[in-house]
């Protein structure tokens, strides 16, 4: 069975900035998988080169077993992107674009049925008559959403789908992504939001200057890095050189420490006291995807 | 092949829908011209012996339609598309730049005749031509549109900005179409003009469909044929080129 999505040794360069620094990534069928990373660290860039958009200065890309280089066709037929910016065209209503679209990769009236599913689990079903310009910012995004899925691509890759959405709207889509997924769609999402990924994602890599630094499944991922917070607030507003490695941020007054376990919080008090350190504020939290980001990324 | 059918369809359904601009309007601005320079000149300007001024007028007014319209359906569905960035969604797909580049040219084509009929219907009241050679009309309409189509392709292509766009309409096409011969035989220029005008490949157009309605013309009609056919091979070319290397479209 080959992977939904094969990278292997991917440079990309623009000009003289080195975009991508030798990408291998691999995910396999049926996963549900957070590309993370700060601004600039290449997650739209690696989609892409996936989508064909833009193509590698040097490396290999393939989509359930076909290069999208040298297989366009397949690899094309196979992927669905929905972009992260709201682009339509303003000539044709929801259903036309539709119809359109997956008319582009080879489908015809025979596909109607399924383009009524997408727009019934997205919740345009009412507006499917409606011109694209005219649409709500929520519905255009629901609307790229759809126009990604029309030729029922096996892989899905979203930039960034939940970017402006308001909360509702957000909770909808996941469902409806879940659902996705569920149905044997392997999805591929990049998102600021890391709770998102953390609740959603079975697997996470994390990108910084164009290369993958952390890729794991979410659990181990937050397993492997401390599993507990500890944030202080303390009075004098200092912390004792002996804790600093545990320091994973500081926040104004508030301190964020890593615990590897609870047990470990008894020796930290004992260090404060000794140092005639006061607690204002204590507060031992389960680690998120957060939290590990922020310490992957100062690594 | 249902791929690159979508597309065609897409494309004509996109001017379709504003047709009050793509298609009337060109049919009103030819109508106008007809009426100002056949008022003008009738009855002052004969360039041919036995044809009037406003019959002569008549297929170059439906040429130069054609030619621009043509240009305007491609270059500007893709200056559109890419300005709104949701040229994307093609670029997604697994049409091949053969495809692309086929289905853009065709819906400029039907572009062009849908205008140049118009303007035909429009116009033929005032002087009824005559037609000659039916077959040459529609060579030269095919190859002129099919050319401008092309060249409207490129156009989208290397453009960014709409005012980049409007600089080509304005600067190259415009010219071009206005120097061409269309309000005027080029025997009546200096002779230094009329060298002028045989470079630029609009007049061979205007001329070679001029002579498929009186068999008249400034220059042989298969020179016109060969220059017209050559420029559209040649953009065809340019344009395939441009599409295969992904140029301002893939990075």
């Amino acid at each position: 069975m080959p992977a939904a999505i094969n990278i292997q040794q991917v440079h990309k360069f623009f000009g003289k900035l080195h975009a991508l620094r030798g990408i291998d990534l691999t995910i396999e069928q049926g996963e549900f998988f957070a590309l993370l990373g700060p601004n600039g660290a290449g997650k739209s860039t690696l989609i892409n080169l996936l989508a064909g958009l833009l193509r590698p200065t040097s490396g290999n890309l393939s989509v359930l077993g076909h290069d999208v280089a040298g297989d366009y066709r397949a690899a094309r037929q196979l992927l669905g992107v929905v972009p992260q910016e709201l682009v339509f065209d303003p000539f044709f209503n929801v259903r036309e674009m539709l119809r359109f679209q997956a008319g582009y990769f080879g489908r015809g009236r025979e596909n109607d049925p399924w383009i009524d599913e997408i727009l019934e689990g997205l919740g345009l079903a009412d507006k499917a008559g409606s011109n694209m310009r005219t649409l709500s910012g929520g519905m255009k995004r629901r609307a790229l959403i759809a126009q990604a899925l029309a030729h029922k691509p096996p892989v899905l890759v979203l930039d960034e789908p939940t970017a402006g959405v308001d909360v509702e709207l957000r909770q909808m889509l996941w469902e409806f992504i879940k659902k996705l997924n569920r149905d044997g769609h392997t999805i591929i999402l990049t998102t600021h939001y890391l709770e998102e990924a953390e609740t959603l994602c079975s697997r996470v890599a994390m990108l910084k200057q164009g290369q993958v630094v952390a890729l794991d499944s979410t659990r181990d991922l937050l397993q492997r890095y401390a599993r507990k917070s500890l944030r202080l607030r303390l009075e004098p507003n200092q912390l004792p050189a002996s804790l600093q490695p545990m320091l994973r941020s500081q926040d104004n007054d508030v301190f964020t420490l890593a615990l590897n376990e609870t047990a470990a919080l008894e020796g930290v008090l004992a260090t404060l006291r000794e140092n005639g350190i006061r607690i204002d504020d204590l507060q031992v939290s389960d680690a998120d995807l957060e939290d590990v980001f922020v310490e992957i990324l100062h690594q | 092949m249902t791929g690159m059918w979508t597309l065609f369809r897409k494309e004509l359904l996109r001017f379709w829908k504003v047709s009050f601009q793509t298609v009337a309007a060109p049919v009103m601005t030819a109508l106008l011209y007809l009426l100002i320079f056949s008022h003008v000149l009738e009855g002052r300007v004969q360039p041919y012996p036995g044809i009037s001024y406003t019959e002569f007028l008549i297929p170059g007014l439906v040429m130069m339609s054609m030619l621009q319209n043509a240009f305007a359906n491609s270059s500007s569905s893709l200056i559109q598309s890419k300005v709104m960035g949701n040229i994307v969604f093609l670029l997604l797909t697994p049409l091949s730049f053969w495809e692309f580049f086929s289905a853009f040219l065709a819906a400029a084509i039907v572009r062009g005749l849908v205008v140049g009929v118009g303007v035909y219907l429009v116009t033929v009241f005032y002087a009824p031509p005559s037609v000659q050679h039916p077959l040459l009309i529609l060579l030269f309409t095919l190859a002129g549109c099919g050319m401008m189509g092309a060249m409207g392709i490129i156009a989208g292509i290397i453009a960014d900005k709409f005012d980049q766009m409007a600089a080509f309409q304005n600067f190259i096409i415009m010219p071009l179409s206005f120097l061409s011969g269309v309000f005027y035989s080029i025997h009546s220029l200096p002779p230094f003009w009329q060298k002028v005008s045989h470079l630029n490949p609009f007049f061979y157009v205007i001329d070679g469909f001029r002579y498929g309605f009186f068999g008249i013309s400034d220059v042989s009609p298969w020179l016109s044929l060969g220059v017209v056919l050559t420029s559209f091979f040649a953009l065809s070319w340019a344009t395939l080129r441009l599409l295969k290397s992904g140029y301002k479209l893939r990075g």
